[in-house]
């Protein structure tokens, strides 16, 4: 009799893993939700985490803003020089600086800065029993490692998306005087037309997800890195390319819920 | 050098009990029906190859692996049975010395030290941190390194500072895996020296994890040859060594021509 052998996944290989994954992810952001909430407080901790995660990303932030302000404006002048709209410049890039540009500039630039750090750091940690050593000596490693991280960004990710915002747009500014010679108080003021207090709220929601997606990502791999140095890689890799996708995700879906309250 | 016989190991009382231990991964049967007590005051050496799940069974011992059946008890207490509260506070009398030290690269020796004692004794003044962290550094005599980076240790430092960083929350026991590997004759004998001076200065009873017969033979009240998930032999260093078992041979023979 021909006896077929127990099956050895319930769907498939990569399916099962998925799911898994998935779960353990899941596992992972609910004892977050735990931990946040009790105490004791890593303040110190918290703290040291906003200044590395805000502070040493100003330089690339400030360049990146700034370009990308200058560079939005030049590329749309030509367009609407064709209909003799130059004068709606300000309006069409503050619209387009403060609801999309600014908080997805700084997410990405943020997942591939911060969230890489993020991955490695605790992956190294885990692969050298650092994290280990915390928790035979009766010390939370989730607490110090994982909630202070997450907190930072979720803080930190709305802040230099705002100082984004205004270093894009002092960037357009500097473009449209050049060629139109606006002045500062006029540029600003049509720039601000057209922005709505639910634009800039949407943006900043769109940020803090943007921020913990980036915290709780590089989180999750560092602390499951496995496999020595290679391992450490992998983590911080997977943190950037995670959290990059999730990232554009949750942008799809914060626009669809803004567009649908409005 | 053989360890003098001390008379302080009271084989009333033991500090941890283990009976009928069991450890797969997958299809890895890493420890097969373990049993072993430690005495307070006792040293108890576990000797065996790489890879026969030595560092296994003191990571379930401190919590950090569960069996998948048998009981471990460490003072009293089974481990796999503790809430996530009473396993940090069992935790708080276990020293756990690392193989590769595990010190926090981005600290100072000095916050490597202060790291778990302000968060486990929180009345404790700021001078109060200061003297415990100056006694342990002088205690494994690296008072010098108080300001330096993990980085800018030798192996041998390294382990001495992942020693005292355990015996700054004054534990009862401690756990050392692998203490000598990857270090110089010399540095071997300082630690063996040290692990000596731990036992009799903080009163504690350990468990060394090692491959080293120099090691085991410095260190340990008793000795358990560990092959093939099971112990084969337990005793003084001599009644192990000295007994017609080949495997026991063999491991003797192949540490000395190593």
């Amino acid at each position: 009799m021909n006896v077929k052998p127990p099956r050895e996944y319930v769907i498939t290989r990569r399916m099962d893993t998925f799911f898994i994954n998935l779960y353990d992810a899941s596992k992972f952001v609910l004892r977050f939700f735990k931990e946040v909430l009790q105490p004791p407080y890593e303040g110190r901790e918290i703290i040291r985490q906003c200044y590395e995660i805000g502070y040493n990303s100003l330089p690339l932030i400030s360049l990146t803003g700034f370009i990308t302000g200058l560079v939005f404006t030049k590329q749309s002048r030509p367009s609407l020089a064709e209909f003799g709209a130059t004068s709606w410049l300000p309006s069409l890039v503050a619209i387009a600086i403060i609801k999309a540009l600014a908080p997805l500039v700084t997410a990405l630039i943020a997942a591939g800065k911060v969230g890489s750090n993020i991955g490695a750091e605790i992956g190294s940690m885990k692969v050298t029993e650092q994290i280990d050593a915390m928790e035979v000596s009766a010390v939370n490693p989730f607490k110090f490692l994982v909630v202070s991280r997450v907190l930072a960004t979720t803080f930190m990710i709305p802040v230099l998306m705002c100082y984004t915002g205004g270093v894009a747009m002092f960037g357009s500014y500097l473009n449209v005087h050049v060629n139109e010679m606006t002045s500062f108080v006029s540029f600003f003021e049509q720039a601000f037309q057209k922005i709505s207090f639910l634009d800039i709220f949407a943006s900043l929601t769109k940020s803090i997800v943007y921020g913990f997606t980036i915290g709780i990502v590089g989180c999750y791999k560092g602390y499951h890195a496995t496999s020595g140095t290679e391992g450490v890689g992998r983590a911080a890799n997977s943190s950037v390319v995670i959290s990059m996708f999730l990232i554009f995700v949750e942008e799809i879906l914060i626009v669809q819920i803004a567009n649908s309250i409005k | 050098m053989e360890k003098p016989a001390t008379d302080r190991i009271n084989e009333k009382e033991a500090v941890i009990v283990i009976r009928n231990v069991y450890k797969s991964f997958g299809n890895n049967h890493v420890l097969r029906g373990i049993d072993l007590d430690l005495y307070r005051g006792e040293n108890v050496v576990v000797l065996g190859r790489s890879g026969t799940g030595k560092s296994v069974l003191i990571k379930i011992i401190s919590g950090l692996l569960k069996q998948d059946s048998g009981t471990v008890k460490v003072l009293g207490q089974e481990v796999d049975r503790l809430n996530d509260r009473q396993l940090q506070e069992l935790r708080l009398k276990l020293g756990f010395s690392f193989q590769s030290s595990a010190l926090y690269d981005s600290m100072t020796v000095r916050e490597n030290l202060e790291f778990p004692l302000v968060r486990n004794q929180k009345h404790l003044s700021r001078k109060e941190v200061e003297d415990a962290i100056d006694r342990v550094l002088d205690a494994v005599g690296l008072i010098q390194t108080k300001h330096q980076m993990p980085s800018e240790l030798s192996g041998g430092q390294r382990k001495r500072i992942g020693i005292a960083r355990t015996l700054i929350l004054r534990p009862e026991i401690m756990l050392y895996d692998e203490p000598t590997a990857g270090l110089d004759p010399i540095t071997c004998i300082e630690i063996n020296n040290l692990i000596n001076k731990v036992q009799e200065e903080f009163k504690t009873s350990s468990i060394i994890i090692t491959h080293d017969l120099t090691c085991a033979k410095a260190t340990g009240d008793r000795v358990a040859m560990l092959l093939d998930g099971k112990f084969i032999k337990q005793g003084t260093f001599d009644e192990v060594f000295n007994s017609n078992e080949e495997r026991i041979k063999s491991f003797y023979n192949y540490n000395f021509i190593e």
